[in-house]
């Protein structure tokens, strides 16, 4: 019959204490994210397959439209199309790399990491700070390699170094503000599946945008949407650094572009993040 | 200040999720030192327990300190007492098994290398030592469940959650879990443990509370759980199904209560008070009557009996066929020999 056993005093080793550091909040603040953002990037390194098509995507557009359609394409007010279109390929990727963010949110919070995090004593805020700096760390190697791509089909910036540089500090900021998206969408949705619901708004943001038409070629109204999008501030912007050509439609907000490129995702920052934190502090709800 | 001598005190917690109450009115007292065995249905509020304990959920009422910490104002410290491993594995599937600990032991401020030879210790313990440079992804689900449970016990914590530890593990690596709670609760850890494992809880729980519809219904030792409920039973395995209503006939008159009666498996047992002249009776006229007995004896009452005593459901199936047994008319206290359960 079933015999009752109770527990068998072993005579186990007990565990011996393991020492937690003392240090003060602030230095465990720095390295709690330090550990975060190394954690991401080898993420990174381990994963690159949707890296790479997001990569390919612009990649494959620049080749698709500079040289098969390159000659059907027009840029109002003259210049190459391939040199027009170069900009909003770096946009474009900004654009996607959000989708990175909330997939990557989405996916840590479905599968209890989150959880782990938060019942630890590291800082709160170094999950999410880690997340945003491993983001940005990937968005610069985005950049490069897009360059790179870029150089080698003959693309250049030309309007001098500070200007190129200045050019990819407008990309960054676009990055840093839809990375607060990208946090807040995160942890909005419900399960990884749905992440990928996400590119129904990320597709419609980049086509209706200066990307790769210009809006003055659109109907009245889908022009000033595009006009109006905050990636075509950035796009206008950038192809002013880059001395791309800008096919300028002349209003306010093209004479004001750089002011918009700033502009936008200042908002942005200032609307999700935010929303973001206050999001991740209703997770104990 | 003054040292309490619990790890764990809950008073009055709630929690509802839109219309549903998962806790309503969960009282727990966990003495420092000691295994508290969590034990209940689907759905009855148990992970909900942990995680508002763990600091990751807040009730909409009632307080809980665990480690003489608030659980809502303290949480910060609290989090740097307690190990967690929730019902569902929480490790990074892309990192290596090594790499997951030594994040998390450096997440628990142990340092680059406190954490390494933590996370080397603990992937020794687990069984681990192979697989430590693999991914995550590449793990079998005990693996993973394992690593989980290592994450859980990184810093030794003074206070151990764990929610259904060893669902889905084999018979070996639940053993090895059993072990490193006991190593731990030797070091001075207590632990909280949830299961629906009744054996797990009767092994490793100084006490256990029955939680049902998110309120504990009764917590006591394992021992006084199955004492409560009516001493020792006489237990008949058939060799044919067939003659089930027969033994029933035969256990009825020998126990004078309606035995329980697993038809399937050919079991029947009643409670008994005149232990082994009941037995031999209900032996002698089973004989008599040709019955083939595969197995017979007296045995002290399961916890799944406790339950669905304290219930009125089982509490691994939902509702059976048969509907809940009524208790013994008289409790026979005092012929029961009591086993006391100790840990370590
Ligand atoms: N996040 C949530 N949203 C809505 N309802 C929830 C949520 N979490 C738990 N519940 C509900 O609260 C009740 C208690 O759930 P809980 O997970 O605590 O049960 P449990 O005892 O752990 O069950 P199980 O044995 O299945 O793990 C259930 O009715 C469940 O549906
Ligand atoms: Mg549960």
């Amino acid at each position: 019959m079933t015999a009752v056993t109770n527990p068998t005093p072993s005579p186990l080793a007990p565990t011996p204490p393991v020492v937690q550091l003392p240090r003060s909040r602030a230095y465990w603040a720095v390295a709690d994210c330090l550990t975060i953002v190394r954690r991401d990037l080898i993420h990174r390194v381990r994963e690159p397959a949707g890296i790479v098509w997001q990569l390919a995507f612009p990649i494959v557009s620049v080749l698709l439209y500079g040289y098969v359609f390159g000659s059907a394409m027009t840029v109002p007010g003259g210049g190459d199309y391939q040199e027009f279109l170069m900009p909003g390929m770096f946009v474009m990727t900004m654009a996607f790399g959000f989708m990175n963010t909330a997939t990557a949110v989405v996916s840590d919070k479905a599968k209890g990491v989150t959880d782990r995090f938060r019942s630890m004593p590291m800082a709160p805020s170094a999950v999410v700070t880690g997340r945003g700096i491993a983001d940005i760390i990937g968005a610069c190697i985005d950049l490069v390699i897009l360059g790179l791509c870029a150089l080698a089909i003959g693309w250049s910036p030309d309007d001098g170094p500070v200007a190129a540089v200045a050019g990819f500090a407008l990309l960054l900021l676009l990055r840093f503000a839809l990375l607060w998206v990208g946090v807040f969408l995160g942890l909005l949705i419900p399960s990884v599946e749905t992440a990928g619901n996400l590119y129904a708004l990320v597709f419609p943001l980049t086509m209706i945008s200066n990307v790769f038409v210009a809006p003055s070629l659109m109907p009245d109204w889908l022009g000033a949407i595009a006009t109006w999008n905050p990636l075509s501030a950035t796009v206008t912007a950038t192809r002013d650094l880059f001395g791309n050509p800008v096919a300028s439609g002349g209003g306010w907000a093209d004479d004001h572009a750089t002011l918009l490129a700033v502009g936008w995702p200042l908002l942005l920052t200032a609307i999700f993040l935010p929303l973001a934190v206050r999001r991740f502090q209703r997770l104990s709800r | 200040m003054k040292p309490s001598p619990y790890a764990i005190r809950a008073q009055g917690l709630r929690k509802r999720f839109g219309r549903a109450e998962a806790l309503a009115g969960f009282d727990l007292e966990v003495r420092a030192g000691t295994v508290h065995g969590l034990l209940g249905p689907n759905g009855a509020g148990k992970t909900t327990v942990v995680r508002i304990l763990t600091t990751l959920l807040r009730p909409d009422e009632g307080h809980a300190e665990v480690a003489g910490f608030d659980i809502v104002r303290q949480a910060r410290q609290v989090r740097a007492q307690i190990g967690l491993t929730g019902q569902y594995a929480a490790v990074d599937e892309v990192l290596t098994g090594r790499q997951n600990l030594t994040m998390f032991g450096r997440l628990l401020h142990l340092g680059a290398q406190g954490a390494a030879r933590r996370a080397d210790e603990l992937l020794e313990r687990f069984s681990l030592t192979d697989a430590a440079h693999k991914p995550v992804k590449q793990y079998s689900g005990g693996m993973r469940r394992r690593l989980d449970l290592a994450a859980g016990m990184i810093l030794a914590p003074r206070v151990l959650f764990l929610d259904e530890p060893t669902t889905g593990l084999d018979p070996r690596s639940r053993n090895e879990v059993w072990q490193a709670v006991r190593s731990l609760v030797a070091g001075g850890t207590t632990v909280l443990l949830t299961t629906q494992y009744l054996d797990e809880a009767d092994k490793l729980a100084h006490r256990i509370a029955v939680i049902d519809h998110g309120r504990v219904v009764a917590d006591d030792t394992p021992g006084e759980l199955k004492g409560a409920i009516g001493g020792d039973r006489v237990e008949v395995v058939l060799h044919d199904q067939a003659d089930v209503p027969a033994a029933t006939r035969i256990l009825v008159r020998a126990c004078g209560t309606e035995p329980e009666v697993d038809a399937e498996e050919r079991r029947l047992h009643a409670p008994v008070v005149n232990r082994v002249a009941t037995l031999t009776e209900v032996l002698r006229t089973l004989e008599d009557q040709g019955i083939g007995v595969a197995d017979i004896g007296l045995r002290r009452p399961t916890l799944d009996e406790v339950f669905l005593h304290l219930t009125g459901r089982r509490a691994e199936q939902s509702a059976p066929g048969g509907g809940p047994a009524e208790p013994a008319g008289t409790d026979p206290a005092g012929q029961r020999t009591h086993k006391e359960s100790t840990v370590a």
